[in-house]
């Protein structure tokens, strides 16, 4: 082995000098970095390669049945009641479980909680816990974790980011040591699917009062935490007493490889098994027998435009905004295809039509012409733009073709690309005329239209949107318990938005994971979730 | 001599606390902190009492002024802080990236050292023949191609067609296994070496010229001695100062991590702890890398200007 790579490293060499004899440099990458944030903006990588090279030979990657897998960027984080970062939340998600689960197909399945029962008027939720569990220090798990990790999300102090999808929660009882009772001050069917969220893991009683949280990670996931070496790697042990079918690889490392050309090097190279890479023009590069595994993903990316603003408190104009953007012609020219159009609320039962309430049935550039003419803009505008940077390439990409679309219609738009901080910053206090970055979406449309589209929302002042009707329609979804009257419910709201147009709702992304041939059963998923690596096991390709 | 060290000394303290208030305030005046960073919009959705309490954690909520006392009285006595994400010390840190880079500055600066110099008197012996004009591209292209498109060349290339990549397995120290280490730090040491390279090669034609033109030069040719003899010992230790001047500031400055070949090839070095601190708002994990970092350059300066005085004994260190 040592021997070949010493080979290699020769032909490297005399290939160097051809190269630098050419003078011919094939590609160049521009360099964002760094881990980026949230569950708002997605966080990814980089601008990449354009050369398209025949990967010669894939090599078994590390030795000893560990699955390696690559990411831009690193965690930020070990307590998951704290994590937004993706990278952080899908390293986490391996060493905690939730009391719910959400598979491949976003169906709430069993977690910590083996089954689940409401109240008759829907204000009582009774959790029947899981038998013969326990914590990677040997714990056993019973009811009195799930009250102590409730508690600890509720309280105020610990900062935790999912206290505000589980507000409805006003009393937390335990009967016996596995059953736990929750009494809601309104009637909550979201509660199951919030509850598959990593930012409610359960965490052991005991961790929780020696404060060793954010230093020892202890959860009943199917990895247990062994060390982070920051900006490194995560590295994780197989946990042998996992309650579900015990991982068959011994173990999983998380490496951060900054680059997404360098991640697509990696797999080639054999050194990961699998890459999590989110560049388009990288991914296109990702030639076999190297396989690329891809769910639609679960966030969205909307263009916000700010109602308060100029031309933009006309709704015709932001109907005419709308109705202008095809949003086929930028999935296929910003993202490679790798993005389907999508409404206010992106899967499922739930998911919306993305036309059904504005005045076009498709992309119309006439008409939107012609409402711009009505409210009296006949002659366009020009608005400015703020995208969120550091993150991923795709962002600019986007506001270029929003840029070259809305150009035809007469609106300008000015595109100002901003340090993720910055772009937070002006974003949470609505500074700007328009912003393009990705949203986050909960596998409940309630959690998703209630912080931005009601009176009380936590963003209200961003969306810029909000009526008596949608107050009651959106209270209406959260306390409806039956599914088919749900989605009635969503589909008004849904129609509102549309109509109103605070946002134009572009398109909906892809998670993308590049496999080297060895790795087996991996199942991509659309919260980006490696929770599949539980299943995976390392073939001989 | 003495008095020289001393003066120089007590420069670089100034220096380095002009360093540490400046890193500090610039920090400060960045948009957002440690909770945006981590929260990113969500930070929006805390209630006025959770971002109080992650204010406490993170030690915002004390005055500027106490914070900046804090912290360098905690460097004073060799604590470098906290990163408050990992809970690991960033003497830690940095004591895990600074060898990578310093490993990293010292092959590239061997690689830029050996093929400027050869390459510049290679050029210099013979100004406008046909070796100075090869010598003179390999310069303007070394300068002119920027590294972060030599670094993609290699990866595009190299990596992609080859399947050689050490650089993506875990990073191995030089005491742990040199060879592989090695393997690893090859292309982000060549990418280096190569601007390097350039930058030396110039200065070396150029000096080396200069030197050669100069008296000494016919009489060591007059009382006989070789060519060869006359190129590398008499000029070539005559266009030293400048040669050595270069090759140290570059040292110095890659010292400071190189963010984008480190960023490339991905390996754990100073400026990638910089950045990721940068963009995290890790407010002690910056302060203190950068105050090393600033400590590392003031120190090589030093040794550079103390060299003079080693290479040509007409300069006087007062």
């Amino acid at each position: 082995m040592r021997l070949r790579r010493l080979t290699r490293s020769v032909a490297a060499f005399a290939v160097i000098g051809l190269l630098l004899g050419a003078c011919a440099p094939p590609a160049t990458t521009d360099t964002t970095a760094g881990p980026a944030t949230t569950a708002g903006p997605a966080t990814t990588a980089a601008d990449g390669a354009t050369t398209t090279a025949a990967p010669t030979e894939t090599t078994a990657a590390a030795a000893g049945g560990r699955v390696v897998v690559g990411r831009t960027g690193d965690i930020d984080n070990l307590d998951p009641h704290l994590a937004t970062a993706f990278q952080t939340i899908d390293a986490l998600e391996l060493v905690y479980d939730t009391l719910f689960e959400l598979d491949a197909n976003l169906d709430i399945q069993p977690g910590l909680a083996a089954d689940y029962s409401y109240s008759d008027d829907g204000t009582e939720l009774t959790l029947n816990l899981r038998e013969g569990v326990t914590f990677h220090d040997g714990d056993p798990f019973t009811s009195a974790d799930v009250v102590a990790s409730l508690e600890r999300i509720l309280d105020e102090a610990t900062g935790a980011v999912g206290r505000n999808f589980i507000l409805s929660i006003e009393e937390i009882t335990a009967p016996d040591d596995l059953t736990v009772v929750l009494g809601l001050s309104v009637a909550d069917g979201t509660l199951p699917s919030v509850l598959t969220r990593v930012n409610t893991s359960i965490m052991s009683d005991a961790s929780i009062e020696a404060g060793t949280v954010g230093t020892e990670p202890n959860g009943t996931g199917p990895f247990d935490f062994v060390e982070w070496n920051q900006g490194e790697s995560v590295e994780l042990d197989t946990f042998a007493d996992y309650w579900g079918d015990a991982p068959s690889v011994e173990g999983v490392s998380i490496r951060v490889l900054p680059e997404d050309t360098s991640l697509l090097a990696a797999l080639q190279a054999g050194e990961i098994h699998i890459g999590i890479i989110t560049n388009p023009a990288v991914l296109e590069q990702a030639a076999a027998p190297l396989v690329v595994e891809t769910a639609p993903a679960l966030g969205y990316f909307p263009f916000f435009l700010n109602s308060s603003r100029g031309p933009l408190q006309e709704k015709a104009v932001r109907q005419a905004i709308s109705c202008a953007i095809d949003r086929q012609q930028l999935i296929d020219a910003a993202l490679f295809g790798n993005g389907v159009e999508t409404g206010p609320y992106v899967i499922g039962d739930f998911a919306s039509d993305p036309w059904d309430g504005l005045p076009c049935d498709g992309p119309d550039k006439d008409l939107a012409r012609q409402l711009l003419a009505d409210a009296g803009f006949a002659d366009g505008f020009s608005i400015e733009t703020i995208i969120i940077s550091g993150e991923s390439e795709i962002n600019i990409n986007i506001g270029q073709n929003l840029q070259a679309q809305l150009a035809e219609i007469g609106v300008d738009l000015q595109l100002e690309q901003l340090e993720t901080n910055v772009y937070v910053d002006r974003w949470l206090a609505a500074d700007f005329d328009s912003a393009l970055s990705e949203n986050g979406a909960g596998p409940d449309p309630h959690h998703t239209y209630v912080r931005y589209f009601t009176s009380e929302g936590v963003f209200q002042n961003v969306a810029g949107l909000s009526s008596p009707e949608l107050d009651d329609l959106i209270l209406q979804g959260q306390t409806t318990t039956d599914p088919a009257a749900r989605v009635d419910i969503y589909n008004q709201i849904s129609r509102i938005l549309l109509d109103e147009s605070p946002w134009v709702w572009l398109f909906r992304g892809f998670r993308t994971q590049v496999l080297v041939p060895e790795v087996e059963g991996f199942i991509s998923h659309p919260t980006g979730s490696l929770k599949s690596l539980r299943g995976v096991t390392l073939g001989s390709g | 001599m003495r008095l020289y060290l001393v003066r120089r000394l007590t420069g670089s303290l100034v220096t380095l606390i002009g360093v540490a208030v400046l890193v500090f305030l610039l920090l400060r005046v960045l948009p957002g902190d440690e909770i945006t960073a981590r929260f990113g919009i969500e930070s929006g959705s805390l209630t006025p009492a959770q971002r109080e309490s992650l204010e406490r954690y993170y030690g915002l909520d004390q005055p500027l002024v106490v914070q900046f006392f804090t912290w360098l009285g905690s460097v004073l006595t060799g604590n470098f802080g906290i990163s408050v994400t990992s809970g690991s010390s960033v003497a830690r840190l940095i004591g895990r990236a600074l060898p990578v880079t310093i490993e990293l500055a010292v092959l590239s600066t061997l690689i830029g050292a050996v093929l400027g110099v050869s390459v510049g008197v290679m050029a210099a012996s013979n100004p406008n023949g046909f070796r100075d004009g090869a010598g003179q591209t390999f310069g303007l292209l070394g300068l002119g191609i920027p590294n972060f498109v030599i670094a993609s060349a290699i990866i595009a290339f190299l990596a992609q067609r080859f399947g050689y990549f050490p650089a993506a397995a875990s990073y191995v120290d030089f005491w742990e296994d040199p060879l592989i280490n090695l393997q690893q730090q090859l292309y982000p040491a060549l990418t280096l070496g190569v601007a390097l390279a350039a930058a030396t090669m110039r200065t070396t034609r150029s000096a080396f010229i200069e030197a050669a033109s100069q008296d000494f030069v016919r009489t060591a040719r007059g009382k006989g001695l070789s060519a060869r003899r006359v190129k590398w010992r008499h000029v070539l230790g005559n266009s030293l100062t400048p040669i050595v001047t270069i090759v140290g500031i570059q040292f110095g400055y890659l010292l400071g991590g190189t963010i984008i070949v480190e960023e490339i090839f991905a390996l754990p070095g100073m400026g990638r702890l910089v950045l990721t601190g940068i963009s995290q708002r890790e407010y002690a994990v910056v302060q203190s890398s950068v105050l090393v970092i600033a400590a590392l350059f003031v120190v090589v300066n030093l040794l550079v200007d103390l060299a003079y005085a080693r290479i040509d004994p007409r300069v006087r260190l007062t």
